[in-house]
């Protein structure tokens, strides 16, 4: 599988859905296809619907109505996929640890394969998370 | 015989001709695109990876679509367009041909569009059905122009119907596009070209924002992969039918390797920079725009090409 691993590590396409954030992460991550950073040069591509995605990345906290929906949106992805998680809510909960309507463990809900902390994270912090996916699928 | 027809069909000018230029040229269209947006863009092998990682992935079959549509359209599709650059090379390249395959590229043209229909509407998703709908208006939107626009080469050329034989008037006549119907057809044909290959401003059945992809919407794995290739493929076909028709053809000897690849880069560019310049417009201002310029446009570009200017 070394060579397909290759192959996916030169074109993931990014699915992007907000677990109840406060958008602060999603403007973060739409800087990344902007002139100053354009992961285009990694074959990394923003697409549309998750039937075609490799990525899966995620901001913000589950609550309880979020985390079906998310469930259920993993679950239509083709597999292999990966999950991307990204901000401080989804590494540490942040301010929201308390919240009374947070799913108690978000792992429980999708597993998880990366996490970018940050609030948000910088760009660059970004691309380095996914350079080290890509490092990890080349082997 | 029989050996060298399934060489045409599956080396060249046919499959692997025609899929591997056109992820070439596919990849001119992203790093162009790219370079005018002042990025830096993708790296050359870019959408061979994309297909081949495509190729391994799961595929899923949709539990509401029904199921040989859903499968067998975009292959089915690939098969055609194999068809329709296999008749367009063996006539530029090997000057061969039969008595109105000209015709029957516009059809299996047509045939394409129906097959994207049929597989978007076949998913079950709303999106989908919606991105097909959008799919047959602009289809009824830009056919009878393109069917008009390729009749004016038949008329130049004393009603041949043959591109072998329309490529032979050229040579002797000097191109289509120096008189002034068949340069006012050349840029009907490029807008109509953009409208069926549902580049922007046409991409109205896709529209990413708007109904996350439209037809392609459910597909994934190795079917989604043959989308994609087909998409790059109609890079390759209608450029070269475009070049068979108005600027009379390759010749394929010293210099003139040169200006074939000169004038394929020509259209190319053009329709890239049309697609990085114009945003998506609505269906009905689509419609309005072919039915009201394009067409009207192209019926005067036959009455002038009857008269022979």
């Amino acid at each position: 599988m070394g060579w397909y691993n290759k192959r996916l590590a030169k074109s993931l396409w990014v699915f992007h859905v907000s677990g109840s954030p406060c958008n602060n992460c999603d403007i973060e991550i739409l800087d990344l296809i902007t002139p100053a950073f354009d992961v285009e040069r990694f074959g990394l591509k923003l697409v549309g619907s998750i039937r075609h995605a490799d990525v899966l990345l995620v901001t913000g906290i589950f609550n309880q109505k979020i985390a079906p929906r998310i469930k259920k949106i993993y679950e239509q992805a083709p597999k292999p996929i990966f999950v991307v998680a990204v901000g401080t809510c989804m590494s540490g909960d942040c301010c929201f640890k308390d919240s009374y309507n947070k799913v108690k463990k978000r792992e429980d809900i999708i597993p998880i394969d990366l996490y970018i902390p940050g609030c948000p994270p910088k760009p660059e912090a970004m691309i380095a998370g996914v350079v080290k996916l890509i490092g990890v699928l080349n082997g | 015989m029989i050996g060298w027809k399934i060489f045409y069909l599956l080396v060249f000018p046919g499959l692997l001709f025609t899929g591997v230029l056109g992820l070439i040229v596919g990849w001119v269209d992203r790093k162009l695109s790219a370079r005018l947006q002042f990025r830096v863009g993708p790296p050359f092998f870019q959408n061979f990876n994309d297909f081949l990682k495509l190729l391994g992935k799961e595929t899923i079959i949709v539990k509401d679509s029904i199921k040989s549509v859903f499968v067998a359209t975009p292959l089915a599709a690939f098969g055609f367009l194999v068809l329709i650059s296999t008749m367009i090379g063996l006539a530029l390249f090997f000057h061969e041909g039969f008595v109105g395959d000209l015709f029957v590229i516009m059809y299996l043209l047509m045939i394409f569009s129906v097959l994207v229909i049929l597989g978007g509407s076949s998913t079950g998703n709303v999106y989908s059905s919606i991105g097909s709908g959008r799919e047959i208006k602009l289809l009824l939107a830009d056919e009878l122009a393109f069917i008009l626009i390729c009749l004016i080469p038949i008329i130049k050329s004393g009603y041949q119907i043959q591109l072998k034989n329309i490529l032979e008037v050229q040579s002797v006549q000097g191109p289509f596009i120096s008189s002034v119907s068949g340069a006012i057809a050349f840029v009907i044909g490029i807008l109509c070209i953009q409208a069926k290959m549902t580049l922007p401003p046409f991409h109205i059945p896709e529209a990413e924002t708007e109904i996350v992809g439209g037809p392609y919407m459910e597909y994934s794995g190795p079917l989604l992969a043959f989308w994609q290739l087909n998409h790059y493929m109609m890079f390759v076909i209608y450029p070269f039918l475009l070049i068979a028709l108005f600027l009379g053809g390759f010749d394929l000897h010293g210099i003139g390797i040169l200006w074939a690849v000169l004038k394929y880069l020509l259209i190319i560019v053009i329709m890239i920079l049309i697609k990085n310049t114009n945003p998506r417009i609505r269906i009905d201002t689509a419609l309005n725009f072919f039915w009201r310029y394009a067409t009207p446009i192209s019926f005067i570009g036959i009455i002038l090409a009857v008269f022979g200017v």
